[in-house]
C-alpha cells in the first residue's frame, strides 16, 4: 500500500469520524434532556434499523436514493460545481418516469418498459440539470444560485401539471403506471416483507461503480476531476473547460433524475407531489461525508439512511426530530474538519527543514 | 381589488422578507455566503415564541428570537471564518439543523409536533390591518439604517472592504476575520427578526412556518444586487406578486404557481445578466488563507 494512498485514506477517513464523534456526543445531550438513557437510545436505534429484517429493508430503500443524489452532487463537485440542485433534479427524473409508465402498454416486456422509464428518468435530471450548466457556461451564472432558484421553479412547475392534468381527484399524486413497475425485494425474500426497498438498489450499485470507472478510468473523467482542480491549467492542457461543466451537470443531473424511479417504479407506482422529501439537499451530506468517491458515497447513504429510519425506532422514547438534529450536526463538523484535516497532513507531510 | 388593501398587505409580507434580505446583504458583501437565512429565520421564530410563551411578554419574546438566532449566525460565523468551511454547505447545515432543533424542542417544550400553544404578539387590532405592530415598522425602518452602516460609517467601508479585497483590507490593518464575525451576527440577528415578526403576528410558532421566505431573501439580496435599496425594493416586487396572488385566489387567470416562481425566475435571469447582470462582491465565499 503506498504512502500516497494511506494519506489520501486518511485524508478522507478523519472528518466522517470526527463528526462521528460530535454528533454522539450531540445526541447524549439531546437524548439526556428528555430523561432517557442514551445507551438504551442507541440501542432501539440499531435494532430498529440493522436488527430486524423490516428495518433494515428500509434502510436500504432510503440509501437507494440517497446514493443517486449523492453521487449526483460528487460528481458536480468533482468537476468543481456545487450541484444544490439535486432535489429537483430527482423530482423531474421521477415525474418524467412515471409520465411514461402511465403512457406505456401493459402488453410491452416489463423489463423494456423499465429500461425506457429509466431512460426517461435520466432524461428528466438531464434537462433540469443541463439549465445550470448552461446559464454557467455561457453567462457566467453561479450554479449555486441557480441551482437552489430552479428547485423552486421546477418543484412549482411539476406541482402546477400534476395539479392541473394528471392528479387523482382529493390526492397529490398521479394515478398508477400501467407498466414499467420495479419489482420489491420482499417478492424474492419474503423477510424483507412490508419494506419498500425494491430492485433499484442494484440500479444504485451499478451508477455508483460506472461513475467510479467514469472518473477514474476514462479520459472524460480525467478531465472532469482536471477541471475540478485547476480550471485554467485544464483549459492550457487542451481540456474544454465549458464542455467539460456542461457534461458534467447533465450527468450529475441525470444521476440525480434516476434516482426518482426508487419511489415511482420501485415503492408507490406513481407520482406525488412532493416524493424527494428532501433527499436532494441530503445528498449534499452524502457527498460531503463519502467524499465524493462513489463507495464513500454508497457507505454515506447507508449512513444517512439509518439515521433517518432510526428516527422512527427510537420515536416511543425520544422524538424522531433527534436524528435531524444529528444529520445537521454531522453536516457542520464534516464540513469543518476537513480543512483542518488537510492542512494538519500537509504540516505533517512537510520534511522538516534541517 | 381595493389598493389600500393590496398595500397594507403587501407591507405585511413584505417586512420578514427586508428583515431577512438585509441580514444577507451585510454577510455577504462581508464576503460571507449566507444560504442560512431560513434557518436564521426559522430559529427566530422559535426563540420568540419560547420567550414569550414563558414570560408573557412579546418583546423578552423579541430578545430570545434575537438571540436564538444569533446563535445559529455564530455557528455560520465559526464554520465558516474559522474553520475555513465550505460556506454553502455550511449554509445548508444550518437550515436542516434549524429545521430539526426547532422539531425538537417543539416536541419537547410543547409536546407537539405541528405548533406551539398561542402566544403574546404584536398587533392584531382589525381597525389597524396589523399596522400597530412595532416589528412592522422596525423592518420598514432597517433599510435606511442598513444603506447608512454601509454606505456612511466606517463599519460599512470596512465590510465592503473585507468583501472585495480581503488582502488589501488586511494590509491597511483591518482585521477582516472580525469584520466578518460582526457582519454575520448583525446578519443572523435581522433575519432571526424576520422570524420573530411571523411568530408575533401570527402569534404562534408553527412547523417550518418560514416556508422558504429565507429563499426570497436570497432571491432579493441577488435580484438587489447586493445592494440595501436595491434588495428591499425586490424584497416588494416579490411581496406584491404574492398579495396579487392572494388577493386574486379564486380567479384561475394565472395559476398559482406560476406566481410562486417569480422571484426565483428574476433572479436567475439577472444572474444570467439579460437584464443588468448581477455581480456578487469579489471575494463572496473566499475563506481567507
Amino acid at each position: 500500500m503506498s504512502s500516497r494512498f494511506r494519506e489520501n485514506v486518511e485524508e478522507a477517513l478523519f472528518p466522517p469520524v470526527v463528526a462521528l464523534l460530535v454528533a454522539l456526543i450531540c445526541g447524549d445531550l439531546l437524548i439526556m434532556s428528555y430523561g432517557q438513557s442514551p445507551a438504551t437510545v442507541y440501542r432501539l436505534l440499531l435494532e430498529g434499523t440493522w436488527g430486524n429484517a423490516y428495518g433494515f429493508g428500509q434502510v436500504l430503500y432510503k440509501a437507494t436514493t440517497l446514493t443517486f443524489t449523492g453521487l449526483a452532487v460528487s460528481l458536480g463537485i468533482r468537476a468543481g460545481l456545487f450541484n444544490v440542485g439535486a432535489e429537483s433534479q430527482l423530482a423531474a427524473g421521477g415525474f418524467l418516469a412515471a409520465l411514461l409508465g402511465l403512457g406505456l402498454s401493459p402488453r410491452m416486456p416489463g423489463i423494456l418498459a423499465v429500461v425506457l422509464c429509466l431512460i426517461a428518468a435520466m432524461a428528466g435530471g438531464a434537462i433540469v440539470g443541463a439549465i445550470p450548466g448552461w446559464l454557467k457556461v455561457k453567462y457566467g451564472a453561479h450554479e449555486v444560485i441557480v441551482t437552489i432558484m430552479l428547485n423552486f421553479v421546477v418543484l412549482a412547475l411539476l406541482n402546477y401539471i400534476v395539479a392541473a392534468r394528471l392528479h387523482v381527484p382529493e390526492t397529490l399524486h398521479t394515478p398508477e403506471i400501467h407498466n414499467g413497475g420495479i419489482p420489491r425485494l420482499d417478492s424474492f425474500i419474503p423477510a424483507f416483507h412490508g419494506s419498500a426497498a425494491n430492485l433499484t438498489i442494484i440500479v444504485a450499485l451499478i451508477a455508483a461503480a460506472l461513475t467510479w470507472f467514469y472518473l477514474f478510468r476514462m479520459r472524460r473523467g480525467y478531465e472532469l476531476r482536471a477541471v475540478g482542480m485547476q480550471p485554467e491549467a485544464a483549459e492550457y492542457g487542451g481540456v474544454s473547460v465549458g464542455a467539460t461543466w456542461m457534461r458534467a451537470m447533465i450527468l450529475s443531473g441525470a444521476i440525480a433524475g434516476l434516482g426518482g424511479v426508487n419511489y415511482v417504479l420501485g415503492y408507490k407506482s406513481y407520482y406525488e407531489e412532493g416524493f424527494a422529501g428532501g433527499s436532494g439537499f441530503l445528498g449534499i451530506a452524502v457527498a460531503l461525508v463519502g467524499r465524493n468517491h462513489p463507495v464513500g458515497v454508497v457507505l454515506a447513504a447507508l449512513f444517512f439512511a439509518t439515521l433517518s429510519q432510526g428516527g422512527l425506532a427510537i420515536h416511543a422514547f425520544v422524538p424522531k426530530q433527534m436524528v435531524e438534529v444529528l444529520q445537521g450536526v454531522v453536516i457542520l463538523a464534516v464540513a469543518m474538519s476537513v480543512p483542518e484535516v488537510r492542512a494538519a497532513l500537509r504540516r505533517a507531510r512537510k520534511p522538516v527543514a534541517a | 381589488m381595493n389598493p389600500i388593501s393590496f398595500i397594507t398587505q403587501m407591507i405585511r409580507i413584505a417586512v420578514p422578507y427586508l428583515f431577512a434580505a438585509s441580514g444577507g446583504v451585510i454577510a455577504e458583501r462581508s464576503g460571507i455566503i449566507s444560504l442560512g437565512l431560513e434557518g436564521y429565520m426559522l430559529t427566530g421564530a422559535f426563540g420568540a415564541t419560547l420567550g414569550a410563551h414563558y414570560t408573557g411578554s412579546a418583546w423578552i419574546g423579541v430578545l430570545c428570537g434575537m438571540l436564538g438566532a444569533l446563535i445559529f449566525g455564530l455557528l455560520h460565523a465559526v464554520a465558516s471564518i474559522r474553520y475555513r468551511a465550505d460556506q454553502v454547505v455550511t449554509g445548508i447545515a444550518i437550515n436542516l439543523l434549524a429545521i430539526g432543533v426547532t422539531r425538537f424542542f417543539l416536541k419537547l417544550a410543547f409536546a407537539s409536533s405541528s405548533n406551539s400553544p398561542r402566544i403574546a404578539g404584536f398587533g392584531g387590532d382589525p381597525v389597524w390591518h396589523g399596522f400597530d405592530n412595532p416589528l412592522l415598522w422596525l423592518g420598514l425602518l432597517i433599510i435606511p439604517v442598513l444603506a447608512f452602516l454601509m454606505y456612511r460609517t466606517p463599519y460599512g467601508l470596512r465590510v465592503r472592504a473585507v468583501g472585495e479585497h480581503p488582502d488589501a483590507a488586511a494590509s491597511l490593518g483591518i482585521k477582516t476575520s472580525l469584520v466578518q464575525y460582526v457582519a454575520v451576527a448583525i446578519s443572523g440577528i435581522l433575519a432571526g427578526l424576520g422570524g420573530v415578526f411571523l411568530a408575533l403576528d401570527q402569534h404562534q410558532f408553527t412547523d417550518q412556518m418560514t416556508a422558504g421566505r429565507g429563499f426570497i431573501a436570497v432571491a432579493a439580496v441577488i435580484f438587489g444586487r447586493w445592494d440595501p435599496v436595491r434588495a428591499a425594493l425586490a424584497c416588494f416586487l416579490f411581496a406584491a406578486a404574492e398579495t396579487l396572488q392572494i388577493q386574486l385566489q379564486g380567479n384561475q387567470l394565472i395559476p398559482s404557481q406560476f406566481i410562486e416562481m417569480i422571484p426565483y425566475l428574476l433572479t436567475i435571469i439577472a444572474l444570467a445578466g439579460v437584464v443588468g447582470r448581477a455581480v456578487p462582491p469579489a471575494a463572496l465565499g473566499k475563506a481567507a488563507e
